[in-house]
């Protein structure tokens, strides 16, 4: 009789593995895939399957050359969540040369060379998209025009969307068209009020298209609370805090600024407090943290979108927050048990 | 009956129950097993002691080892029977380890010894009440094993606001407390009582999880027809939720302070077994002798509670319990929670086993490989001690223990939570145990490292008084050595007695050339075994060896250098032949002298310094190279003493054998000094070598000496053979013998006054015996010098009314001994204060003895000094001139001399800073080269004043 001699406790929670929080966090993103695959065609699938293939094999190669075994890594499904992530945050006519670049960077640079799951200090899908962001900011702006395609019914087909991608759509300036925030952003002079009467990408239908998104992706984001794969802390504080700056920031100025309802429902709002943010590696650990940094996050995206370069500003929030995380961390200790007040910081010996 | 307030705690988690198994059969009561295993610690604290001893004979319930100290307890045999070993055996324990078990042997008859319930509870004191559970072996039952006693008499540290039964039994699997409420409930109020009585708290409530509606009603039904002020508090079912700190928060709101007890907030919590078991100690008497145990898990047919005795192997109640043993697969004691694997059946029940869990392989499957931590929270999220076991779990892993406190490790519960809710399946509390374990080892490390350095800095201050002390009583022989050499030669002149043949050397000197000679064969001894030891890397015997060797050492260049005293005292008498002819030979002779000294002291302090640190190999290496200087200088002396008696014998040729004696001396020394090299060499490498060359060198050193006695005694053989002719030679010979007992008789007289002080220094009583022994030997030493004193006058006095020069020599002698007379009287003043400063009896002890001496050494001094008169009077009436010349001649000598040792202290100090910083060797070398410089333009110098004083002595 060869009994087992390990040490307590003996009985873990059955199923909750590492791969089963990264698959239910893919599954989240569905109904905002959905949505997009109905609103743009075919490119945003076409993105994440470009995406899933390059993250797959940068992770088989970089796990093989640092001897890591490759099979078990793979499982984890962690690469195949950036991809996805990723997948979904690219325009979907964007050439397919941007997205890998894009994922490969996210996963060789980002994630590996700081040795793997676990130990990147930032959000890998938010340094890919970074990255193609700030080199190729052609491609990166070319949004598919919803409000055209959707009224004529004529949404791209898959063997053009695959034109787009792999090759060069001759006509593809005649679907693309600026996304709500890029319109409002380059709104110039004109006050708020006439440029959403003018403004092409302003119109209802535009918004509306966005604002599906936003919506099919909080869908997901309330499914991975409901799982408990992420708690409610980072996604209400960002939203929170993007909906009281830009609250204010209306109430002081109602003619330049937009409404916080077109903030919260326009570009990758959702997406990133739900998906982004929540991406436990590269986030605060406590839930005082969490509400910080989710806070930050909010307040980030909001100042780059009206004060910024960038029409939009999940990316650079997020990572601009990874930064500071560890510091958000060391004063955020929840207070321990029997403990009169929470430590702050790393006084050591400090004690109470 | 209230319902209590029910409160939170941070965390939990819901593991299956698996709970019903064990529950659908009745209370087991399995048949008595062939031999019962009690382990001697079966709670916490000190083992307890066996009161039987093998073959002895015990009845059920009869004490069979008591509490050994404050937290312990006693233990009771189970049943009937006899004691048929008492020896090591594999325990219940998490380490696996073996300890020392009581192993009895049931008769079956069941025969209860005598017991005395204690029935008058309530009227007895309650402490007469706690040393009663004391004796029936009371302790916590939950896990633990406090004491039951200790832990009452804790409660009443502040006002106990709450007692609190602990029925949660929140861990999975076991239902012991569950099936010990339904069947025990009377008895359980009744012993909860008890405690109340004795603890008196304010509220007591038992906390139990709503998952024991069978328990939790019985419970009430009876407390209800009692109309007990006992209340139920039933709790969520979440694990930890009968974690005591978790417990009480959730019954009181209250937290127990980090690194505090609950008693200090007021709360005491018992575990229900152990109040049935004060039940049965105090209404029954019966000691803690059974207990109830949940047998349960997939790999039994019939899972199901038990009613055992304690000492009951497992592996029987897995047979009775039905075990398939193809399917166990873990063997855990405890729950799946926070039990330990078990390596055997073998183990036996004790006193805090409350479940054995017979696991097959799908039931508790072995641990998923662990991956990497992605700080998802989910451990956050149940921890109920509140901590961030992903950020304590990165610094475990990258060994960062302070970070680690600061994130309040110690206060994790070690529950397995966090581990239970893992997705990438890492096992945190293992490596949360390793962490504390590691912080528990290096705390105490540090108060050992604090302890050797408080030692170390103790050590080092005594150390660097006693150098001091040290230095000053050297400079304060340095300041008396040149007086004495002068009174020395200053002696023989009032004296100028008839001569009288040569003495016979004293027993002091053989002796001490004898104890030399052992010494050094000793000490090759020694070091030939240190050579083996070190070759077979016998690291304790090395250590030994070592010591040995050094003390061989240092004892050896003592009594050398006594030797060595003796010789340069008396070479001075040896060569006052020869200073009239050849006094460039006496300057040198001289200065040789000087060194032989100079190194003689610094061998000693090294020597010294040593034996207290005898690892130091630099030191040695110096010591061996001082003593290689010290035997070459002896060897210039002698040779420059017995060429200048040679010199002074007119055509006296040196024979063929001395000659090659000469040839060989210096071959040995040559080949002493290549060894010498090597042997620096090697320990500038650090070559394994260094002991076989540092053997090497003591022995070319041995035949280095050997060669040098042999040439020093045919020299002096020779010198008297061929100066037979000569007139003055024989005279000079016996003069030289005489001289050398004067010598030895000087170092005998040292000698003793060394002991004594050793002795006073040791203590008062001790004094007694110095004044019985030693100053006896003392005063016969003293009058021996005078003796020979005497006796060697007459040699010299023909030469000193034979020519001028010789006058100037017992002028000297004169001198030295008028320095060794004010020396005497130095001494003297310092051993009565020393006396003094030991203390108010002695005193009376110093002014019998060295007053007198003192006044005798003054009377001494004083003569000396009006012979000196004398002599310079005369010598000044023929020369004053002269006189003056001399006395400056003096002075400069002293400080040339002085000169000259420092800069011999200045190379030593260098060559040292050359050994320990290689870098700077070129400028270390150059000012090494620099001071030698000086050193032998200081030498040269003095050498040519001593030779213009000469002269002039000569002139005149």
């Amino acid at each position: 009789m060869a009994l087992l001699r390990i040490s307590s406790p003996h009985t873990q929670r059955a199923g909750h593995r590492t791969s089963w929080v990264m698959q239910m966090v893919i599954l989240a993103t569905l109904p905002g895939i959905a949505v997009q695959t109905w609103l743009f065609g075919w490119g945003t699938l076409i993105n994440v399957m470009i995406a899933s293939i390059a993250a797959l094999l940068c992770e088989a190669a970089i796990l093989s050359i640092r001897r890591r075994s490759v099979a078990f890594f793979l499982k984890d499904y962690s690469a195949l969540l950036t991809a996805v992530l990723l997948g979904v945050a690219l325009p979907p006519t964007v050439p397919w040369w941007v997205t890998v670049t894009a994922v490969s960077f996210a996963i060789i640079f980002a994630k590996q060379l700081y040795g793997g799951l676990g130990n990147n200090p930032f959000n890998p899908a938010m340094v890919g998209y970074a990255i193609v962001l700030v080199s190729f900011p052609v491609p990166m702006s070319q949004w598919l025009g919803v409000q055209s395609i959707v009224a004529s019914g004529e949404s791209l087909s898959f063997l053009q969307s695959l034109q787009a991608i792999f090759h060069h759509l001759p006509n593809i300036d005649g679907y693309t068209m600026a996304t709500p925030l890029d319109g409002f952003k380059n709104k110039d002079l004109v006050d708020s009020a006439t440029a959403f009467q003018t403004i092409e990408a302003l119109q209802s239908a535009s918004i509306n298209s966005w604002l599906w998104v936003n919506m099919a992706y909080l869908v997901g984001g309330v499914g991975l609370l409901w799982l408990r794969i992420i708690t409610w802390h980072t996604p209400v504080a960002v939203l929170g805090a993007l909906l009281i700056m830009a609250g204010v920031f209306h109430l002081f100025d109602m003619s330049n600024t937009a409404t916080p309802l077109f903030h919260l429902t326009t570009g990758a709002a959702m997406f990133g407090a739900f998906f982004i943010a929540t991406d436990p590696v590269s986030s605060c650990t406590s839930n005082r943290g969490k509400l910080i940094y989710g806070a930050g996050i909010g307040i980030l995206i909001y100042i780059i979108r009206t004060w910024g370069g960038y029409p939009d500003g999940v990316a650079f929030a997020v990572l601009l927050m990874n930064f500071s995380a560890p510091l958000i961390d060391y004063y955020t200790q929840p207070r321990t048990y029997g403990h009169k007040k929470a430590k702050k910081g790393l006084k050591i010996g400090e004690d109470n | 009956m209230q319902t209590p307030q029910i409160f939170s705690f941070h965390g939990g988690i819901h593991p299956e129950e698996n709970k019903a198994q064990s529950l659908q059969l009745p209370l087991g009561r399995p048949r008595l097993p062939s031999e019962l295993i009690l382990p001697l610690g079966q709670h916490i604290g000190q083992s307890s002691r066996p009161l039987v001893k093998v073959g002895d004979h015990v009845l059920k319930g009869e004490t069979i080892a008591i509490n050994n100290g404050f937290l312990s307890s006693c233990l009771h045999a189970p049943t009937s029977g006899t004691i048929t070993a008492i020896e090591e055996r594999a325990i219940a324990h998490p380490s696996g380890l073996n300890d020392l078990c009581l192993i009895l042997e049931p008769d079956g008859k069941e025969e209860w010894t005598t017991l005395n319930p204690l029935t008058e509870w309530q009227s007895n004191d309650k402490t007469d009440v706690l040393a009663y559970l004391a004796k029936m072996g009371i302790v916590g039952m939950g896990g633990a094993g406090f004491p039951t006693q200790v832990k009452l008499q804790g409660a009443h540290k502040n006002a106990l606001k709450y007692f609190i039964v602990n029925a949660a039994e929140c861990e999975p699997y076991i239902t012991a407390d569950d099936m010990l409420i339904r069947e025990k409930t009377q008895e359980l109020i009744s012993g909860i009582e008890i405690l109340q009585h004795l603890v008196n708290a304010d509220q007591v409530v038992i906390g139990i999880e709503d998952n024991k509606p069978t328990a939790i009603a019985s419970l009430n039904a009876l407390l209800s027809e009692q109309n007990s002020p006992i209340q139920v508090a039933v709790v969520p079912t979440k694990y930890p939720s009968g974690g005591e700190k978790q417990l009480i928060q959730l019954l009181t709101g209250e937290e127990v302070p980090s690194g505090q007890y609950p008693a200090d907030i007021g709360v005491l919590c018992q575990n229900v077994g152990t109040c049935v078991a004060v039940h049965d100690a105090i209404h029954y008497g019966k000691p803690l002798i059974s207990r109830f145990t949940t047998l349960t898990g997939d790999a039994l047919k019939a899972p199901q509670n038990v009613d055992v005795l304690l000492g009951t192997p497992v592996a029987h109640l897995l047979e009775y319990a039905e075990s398939q043993h193809n399917n166990l697969h873990r063997l855990v004691m405890g729950g799946p929670m926070m039990g330990y694997t078990l390596d055997s059946a073998a183990v036996p029940i004790v006193k805090t086993s409350n479940c054995i869990l017979a696991a097959t392989k799908k039931e508790l499957p072995p641990p998923a490989p662990e991956q990497a931590c992605i700080r998802c929270g989910m451990c956050e999220q149940a921890c109920p001690a509140n901590l961030l076991p992903q950020q304590l779990l990165w610094f475990s892993k990258s060994q960062e223990h302070e970070k680690a406190e600061h994130y309040n490790l110690f206060d994790c519960i070690e529950c397995g939570a966090c581990s239970y809710v893992c997705p990438s399946s890492i096992p945190l509390v293992q490596y949360y145990r390793h962490t504390k374990s590691a912080i528990r080892e290096a705390r105490e490390a540090n108060i050992k490292a604090d302890l050797a350095k408080q030692r170390f800095e103790a050590r080092k201050a005594r150390q660097d008084a006693e150098a001091a002390e040290r230095e000053a009583k050297r400079l304060a022989r340095q300041k008396a050595t040149p007086a004495k050499s002068t009174t020395s030669k200053a002696a023989p002149s009032p004296s100028k007695a008839a001569p009288t043949p040569a003495a016979p050397i004293s027993d002091e000197a053989k002796k001490l050339k004898v104890d030399v000679v052992i010494g050094k064969t000793k000490l090759k001894k020694a070091q030939k075994l240190l050579l083996e030891a070190q070759e077979n890397e016998h690291l304790e015997d090395i250590k030994t060896l070592q010591l040995q060797v050094t003390e061989q050492e240092t004892q050896l260049a003592l009594l050398e250098e006594q030797l060595s005293k003796l010789t340069p005292v008396a070479a001075p008498v040896q060569t006052t032949p020869s200073a009239q002819s050849k006094p460039a030979v006496n300057d040198e002779l001289k200065k040789a002298k000087i060194d032989v000294a100079l190194i003689g002291v610094k061998l000693k302090k090294l020597n010294k310094q040593l034996e207290e640190t005898p690892d130091d190999q630099e030191l040695k290496g110096k010591i061996t190279n001082f003593e290689i200087d010290l035997k070459a200088a002896q060897a210039t002396v002698d040779k420059l003493g017995s060429a200048s008696t040679a010199s002074t014998a007119p055509k006296a040729a040196i024979s063929d054998d001395l000659k090659k004696l000469k040839i060989d001396t210096a071959i040995a020394k040559a080949a002493v000094k290549k060894v010498e090299k090597a042997l620096q060499k090697a320990e500038e490498i650090q070559a394994p070598e260094v002991d076989a060359i540092r053997q090497q060198l003591k022995e070319a050193q041995q035949r280095a000496d050997e060669l040098e006695k042999a040439l020093a005694n045919p020299q002096s053989t020779d010198a008297k053979t061929v100066s037979t002719p000569a007139q003055n030679s024989p005279d000079a010979d016996a003069e030289k013998k005489r001289k050398i007992d004067l010598a030895i008789a000087k170092a005998g007289i040292k000698k003793a006054e060394k002991n004594i002080t050793l002795l006073k220094e040791q203590g008062k009583n001790d004094a007694e015996i110095t004044a019985s022994e030693w100053p006896k030997k003392l005063t016969e030493a003293q009058e021996k010098l005078a003796a020979l004193e005497k006796e060697s006058t007459p040699a010299i006095t023909p030469k000193v009314e034979a020519a001028v020069p010789a006058n100037a020599d017992a002028d000297k002698k004169r001198k030295i001994d008028l320095a060794i007379a004010k020396a005497g009287i130095k001494k003297a003043e310092k051993n009565i204060a020393l006396l003094k400063e030991q203390g108010k009896n002695e005193a009376e002890i110093t002014e019998s003895e060295w007053p007198k001496k003192l006044a005798e050494a003054q009377e001494k001094l004083s003569a000396l000094e009006a012979t000196d008169g004398n002599t310079t009077q005369k010598a000044t009436q023929e020369l004053p001139e002269s006189k003056t010349d001399s006395a400056t001649n003096d002075l400069a000598n002293k400080i040339k001399k002085q000169k000259i040792a420092a800069a011999k202290a200045q190379i030593n100090k260098l060559t040292k800073r050359l050994d320990n910083e290689p870098e700077v060797a070129d400028s270390i070398q150059q000012e090494i080269a620099a001071t030698r410089q000086k050193q032998e333009d200081a030498e040269a110098l003095l050498a040519q004043l001593t030779h213009s004083k000469e002269t002039t002595q000569e002139n005149h």
